[in-house]
This record gives C-alpha cells, sequence and structure tokens, in this order.
C-alpha cells in the first residue's frame, strides 16, 4: 500500500492529512466548547446542540445573501458579521430554551436528554420548512478561496486556516470568560456548589440563564465556521452530536483543556486512519478506541478532583 | 394458577387482560391484514418497551443503544432468512450461487465464517438469546464494574449504537450495507410473505409479548426487583448494605438487551427485512421514548406507548408529513416536563381513583388502591 509514494510525498501527504485533521479539529473544538460549558459546567445533556450550530450556519447564509444583495461592497467582511448575529440568534434562542424547558429539569439530567432530542426534532423541521430540505451552502469571499503552498506539494487552503485562527480566537475569549471575568466565577461557583453560591447573593438562576446561552451562542458561532468548509442542511447537526459529546466526555467533563486535547487527539486519530483505511472504518476505530478507553478511565483523560 | 391476587395486583389483572382482550381478540376481528401487520411491527418495539421498564425505569440505567440488541437479534434472524432464501437454486443466475446476493455484488464468492451457523434454525435462536445477552454483559461489566452510570452510560451507550451502524453500513459485502438484509422468503421452508402467514406470525408475537410480559412481572415482584428500585434510588446504601450493586445492574441491562432482541428478531420476520435504520442512535433513542410515553414504570404503558406513539406516527405521517416532527417533538417535550409517568401515570393519577371509588361506592368493602412504585428516577 505504501511501496506506490516517495518519502517526499508521503511526508505531503501526512502534513495535508494532519492539516485536514486540524480543520476537523476546529470544528470538534468550537462544538465541544459549547458543550463543554453546558453538559461539563451545568450536568445539562443538550441533544439539540447540533440544532443550534445550524441555525448558526443558516444565519451566516442568510447574512451572505442579504449582504451581496444589499451591500456587494462589504462581501469581504461579511464573514465576521455573520459570525456575531449567528452568536446572538443561537445564544438568545438559546436562553429562551433554558427560561422555557432546561430550568424546570435540573434536577433531572436524563429527562433533558428527552426534552432536547424533542426539541432537536422540532428545530429540524423548522429549518426544513423553513428553509426547505437541501444542503445550502455560503459563498466565499475572493480572499478566503484557494490556498496557500507551502512547498511545492503541499498545499494549505486559507479558509481552513481562518478557521483554526478562529478556534484559538474564541477557545482564548472562553477561558478567559470562565477563568478570569467575575461572571466566571460565578459561574462555577454556581457549578460547584449551587446552594451556597445562592447565599453569599449570586443569582443563580439568571447565572444559568446566561451559561446556556454563551454554549448556545458558541455552538451558533461553531455553525457559522462550518460553512466555510461544508454545506449545511436540517440533519447535519445531528451528525456530530454523537462525536461532540465523546469528545467531551473523553476530555473529562468539566475540564476545557481536557476538552482541546481530546478534540485534537480524536480528530487526528481519525484523518490520519482516513488516509489508510476506508473513511467508515477509521470511525468505527476511533469511537471504539475511544469508548475502550472510556471503558477503562470513566473520568477522561483530564479529570477534576472533586470531592463528592 | 399462575396469575393469582399475589403475581399481579388487582388495577395489574385488569391491565393484563384488557391487553388481552385488545390484542387477541378487538384487532384481530376489526384490521384488514395490513394493518395487522403494521400493529405487529409496532408490537416489536414493546418488546424493547418492557426490556427499558425494567433497566430504566426500575434500574433507574438508561441505555440509548437498544437499537443495538433488536439490531443484533434482528440481524441473526435476517441472517438465518438469506441464507435460506439464497440456495443454489433461487441464486443460479449469480456468479457464485449459493451465496446472499449483495456478497455476489461485492465480489465475494465464500459465506464468511460469522455467517455459518445461521444455517442451523437451533443456533439461530440460541444466537438471538445469546448474542445481545453476551454483548450487554461485556457493556454493562466494563461500566457497572467501575461505577459508571446515568449519563455518562447513556452517552456511551449511545456511542456504541452509532458505532455499529457505521460498521453495517461500512462493510457492505459482509452486512449488505445501508439497504440491509433483504428479500427475505421462508423460515423453514414456510413461506412468510403470505398473508396467512403473516395472520400466524402476528398471534406467535403476541403470545411471546404475553411470555416476555409475564417474565417482566416476575422479575419485578422477586427480590431482585426490589433491590433494583432500592439501588435507583438510593444506590450507596444498597451498596453499604452489602449487595454488589454491578452485578444487579448487569443483570438487568442483559434482560433488557435480550427481550430488545427478541422484538428485533420478529421484526425481521414481520417486516421481511433488516437494516441498519432500526439500529442506529435516533431508533435507539425513538425506543426510549415509546417507553416514556407509556410510562417508565409500567410495563403494560410500555406495550400501550409503543401502539400509540407508532400509530400517532403513521397516521400523522401519512397525512401531514410536516406536522408530524413538530408533534413528536412536542410530545416528548411535554411527557418529560408535565407526565414523567407517562400515560400509565396519568392513568394512575386520574382515571384509576375514579374506578376505585365508582367501585368501593358500589361495594361496601374497599378495594386496595393503586400503589405506585414510587417517584421516577432522578
Amino acid at each position: 500500500m505504501l511501496g506506490d509514494y516517495s518519502i517526499g510525498d508521503l511526508g505531503a501527504i501526512l502534513a495535508m492529512q494532519g492539516f485536514a485533521g486540524l480543520i476537523l479539529f476546529s470544528v470538534y473544538v468550537l462544538m465541544a466548547l459549547g458543550l463543554a460549558i453546558i453538559f461539563g459546567q451545568m450536568g445539562v445533556i443538550n441533544m439539540a446542540h447540533g440544532e443550534f450550530m445550524i441555525l448558526g450556519a443558516y444565519v451566516t447564509w442568510m447574512t451572505s445573501n442579504a449582504v451581496q444583495h444589499f451591500a456587494p461592497s462589504l462581501f469581504p467582511g461579511y464573514f465576521f458579521l455573520a459570525m456575531i448575529l449567528a452568536f446572538i440568534a443561537s445564544g438568545a434562542l438559546g436562553m429562551l430554551v433554558e427560561w422555557a424547558l432546561i430550568r424546570h429539569l435540573y434536577k433531572r439530567p436524563l429527562d433533558t436528554l428527552l426534552a432536547t432530542w424533542g426539541l432537536s426534532l422540532i428545530l429540524q423541521q423548522a429549518y426544513r420548512s423553513i428553509f426547505g430540505a437541501r444542503e445550502v451552502g455560503v459563498e466565499l469571499p475572493d480572499w478566503m478561496m484557494g490556498s496557500w503552498p507551502a512547498t511545492d506539494s503541499i498545499q494549505i487552503p486559507i479558509n481552513g486556516m481562518f478557521v483554526m485562527a478562529l478556534t484559538m480566537l474564541i477557545t482564548i475569549a472562553v477561558a478567559y470568560v470562565l477563568y478570569w471575568s467575575k461572571w466566571g466565577k460565578q459561574v462555577r461557583a454556581v457549578v460547584q456548589n449551587r446552594v451556597m453560591a445562592g447565599a453569599v447573593g449570586i443569582n443563580t438562576e439568571k447565572v444559568d440563564c446566561y451559561t446556556f446561552g454563551l454554549g448556545c451562542g458558541i455552538a451558533g458561532i461553531a455553525g457559522s465556521a462550518f460553512t466555510m468548509i461544508g454545506s449545511t442542511g436540517p440533519t447535519a447537526g445531528q451528525l456530530y452530536i454523537v462525536d461532540t459529546f465523546l469528545v467531551v466526555v473523553f476530555g473529562g467533563a468539566a475540564s476545557l483543556l481536557g476538552t482541546i486535547a481530546s478534540a485534537f487527539s480524536i480528530s487526528q486519530t481519525q484523518s490520519t486512519l482516513e488516509f489508510f483505511l476506508s473513511g467508515s472504518m477509521a470511525k468505527v476505530i476511533t469511537l471504539l478506541t475511544i469508548v475502550g478507553i472510556l471503558m477503562v478511565r470513566p473520568q477522561g483523560l483530564f479529570a477534576l478532583k472533586v470531592r463528592k | 394458577m399462575v396469575i393469582n391476587s399475589r403475581f399481579f395486583n388487582r388495577s395489574e389483572l385488569i391491565g393484563f387482560f384488557a391487553l388481552a382482550l385488545v390484542l387477541f381478540v378487538i384487532l384481530p376481528l376489526f384490521l384488514d391484514i395490513f394493518r395487522l401487520n403494521l400493529v405487529a411491527k409496532y408490537l416489536t418495539y414493546a418488546f424493547v418497551g418492557i426490556g427499558l421498564v425494567l433497566c430504566w425505569g426500575y434500574g433507574g440505567i438508561l441505555s440509548l443503544g437498544q437499537g443495538v440488541f433488536f439490531g443484533l437479534g434482528g440481524y441473526c434472524m435476517a441472517m438465518y432468512l438469506k441464507l435460506e432464501a439464497s440456495s443454489v437454486a433461487n441464486t443460479k443466475i449469480q456468479s457464485t450461487p449459493g451465496i446472499p446476493d449483495f456478497m455476489d455484488w461485492n465480489q465475494i464468492t465464500q459465506i464468511p465464517l460469522f455467517w455459518k451457523p445461521f444455517h442451523s434454525f437451533p443456533l439461530t435462536i440460541l444466537a438471538i438469546l445469546v448474542v445481545p445477552a453476551f454483548f450487554a454483559f461485556i457493556i454493562g461489566a466494563a461500566m457497572f464494574k467501575r461505577r459508571v452510570g446515568g449519563v455518562y452510560f447513556a452517552i456511551i451507550t449511545q456511542a456504541i449504537a452509532a458505532i455499529l451502524t457505521i460498521l453495517i453500513v461500512g462493510q457492505q459485502g459482509y452486512t449488505g450495507g445501508i439497504n440491509g438484509i433483504t428479500d427475505l422468503r421462508t423460515l423453514h421452508g414456510w413461506d412468510i410473505r403470505t398473508d396467512h402467514a403473516k395472520f400466524i406470525l402476528y398471534f406467535v408475537e403476541v403470545v411471546l409479548l404475553f411470555g416476555c410480559i409475564i417474565a417482566a412481572q416476575f422479575i419485578r415482584l422477586t427480590k431482585l426487583g426490589r433491590i433494583l428500585v432500592a439501588m435507583r434510588d438510593q444506590e450507596d446504601r444498597v451498596r453499604f448494605s452489602g449487595y454488589s450493586v454491578a452485578n444487579f445492574m448487569i443483570f438487568a441491562f442483559c434482560a433488557a438487551a435480550v427481550f430488545a432482541s427478541i422484538g428485533g428478531a420478529l421484526f425481521t420476520l414481520e417486516v421481511g427485512f433488516m437494516s441498519p435504520s432500526f439500529v442506529g442512535i435516533v431508533p435507539s433513542i425513538e425506543m426510549v421514548i415509546y417507553t416514556a410515553v407509556g410510562g417508565r414504570m409500567s410495563i403494560f404503558g410500555a406495550v400501550w406507548g409503543s401502539l400509540l406513539v407508532n400509530f400517532a406516527k403513521t397516521s400523522l405521517s401519512e397525512s401531514f408529513p410536516q406536522l408530524w416532527l413538530f408533534g413528536l417533538g412536542a410530545l416528548f417535550i411535554a411527557v418529560v416536563l408535565a407526565f414523567p409517568n407517562g400515560l400509565s401515570g396519568i392513568w394512575a393519577d386520574y382515571v384509576q381513583p375514579r374506578i376505585d371509588r365508582l367501585l368501593a361506592s358500589r361495594k361496601p368493602k374497599s378495594a386496595p388502591g393503586y400503589v405506585a412504585d414510587g417517584a421516577p428516577a432522578e
């Protein structure tokens, strides 16, 4: 199998496969960040997370169409506007859902799973009714097209690099918000001891609502980034939800660093294996490995030591 | 006598006979064979539902991977039927006669080793019962011995469902791929496609269903059932009392797996094919929903839930394909938010007291009320 390639070719293939893995890594990280906040911090299983992501993707698609139609001169920069709108749309929907649905279920985590699954069905059908069942793709501005030739045989797509840079920025922003801002401290206090946090004057209900909204908003940004590498359909979110949950669980639910490390190892394993095996077998082996490791080490890679 | 006042209390006895009346008499009398076959298809999910009542309602273990066991049972049966349907005489136009058609399309010239046992009917039946139990044992032993439960267990079983689906779709030559195993004809020489056969299969299925109901009721009433409930509500206390919590959980999970597998095998017989679309995450969660709608604490509720939700699904998606998913989604949310004990909870809370009052006013001696087995698991 390997005999047909020279050493240089192999190196180039590995580099490009690795880069493809990095793009997958970015999508995983963006989706998993939102989920790590919602699932890791709040303990809510949000099966509709993929649908929040797709909402961001549709918002991006609509923005791109609107900008193209009304203000073609701004088209090269529409993406930044779209991202902000996606964050606001998904975040607002998330806060609405928290208020209407989730806050009644904090004591029954398994039931949040069923209720949000129902929500995901409703959202999917809503997308289908509004946007149609066909997948839509956004048109990229010129500067994102094409690729950057690193060497003669290695080509790196520019939109991929953009997504990665974006992922890094958002990760840093989330880490800052959660670990250094006053609000982040409140979130972590509520998670660690809800009653005591309430006793020292934190409005726990408000914190819950904003935390859920933030997680969903990041999912919206993930969807926005997702439009640059794939097309968007009503059920595209469902394809990623299990992977994302595995990323979060594998990393250790309450650890941001763990989430990033596990997203990296999973995406790299999968994209490297994809070159040697068929796509489906690569996925099967990756998932089996994760499940196997989780059976031996259920707390994930980076576990917080908390006394219960 | 098996059915005495201790085995079923009064209201359960009414439920038992009501269900028997509907399934054995009313439905076969009033439905044509096409609709009866649909009911038979819905009832295969009731097997999964009964398993889920044991494992989720009583044991507190939510498995989102029951489709795996449903699929294992279904595929075992489908492999047997497929081998019988691809005799040399039936497949002489293929380049390699005597192997299933999809293997021939995928340039496989020999029946793979894991298909070999399915030439024999007794081995197939054995496989339907043993293979899922074996898998459930491995998964359960690995997880419960390390005290993984609740949410993590749900997510990992879900991942397993995803893995099995991808594997089946990817290994087209060995499993039939995304189309599944189709074109099944005879069971041990008996044509299963005729209306007459479908009628008989329906009754076989209902008898098996009642067998499973009685088995589940038996498990529920033994000390084991009590320990399951205790474990769900206060796991640590049961552990500190000296019980091996993990072993009881493994048992409940294995029992649920076997029930699901029987349902899957019957599904193949009733519907005439098996495909990965009944294995993955979506069908697995739907099976949980049937149980939740019927009532996670009630064995009969699970049967009614599978029947009613599927009936609504078929009739709504026939006439309002757009609205159906909205309705289904709203149903999940409503059941979880407002009626955590499902239909059987509504029955026990609102209908049963009235019946009791009516009966009590007729008879001076007060009838024993319905005693629920506790609140839903947190």
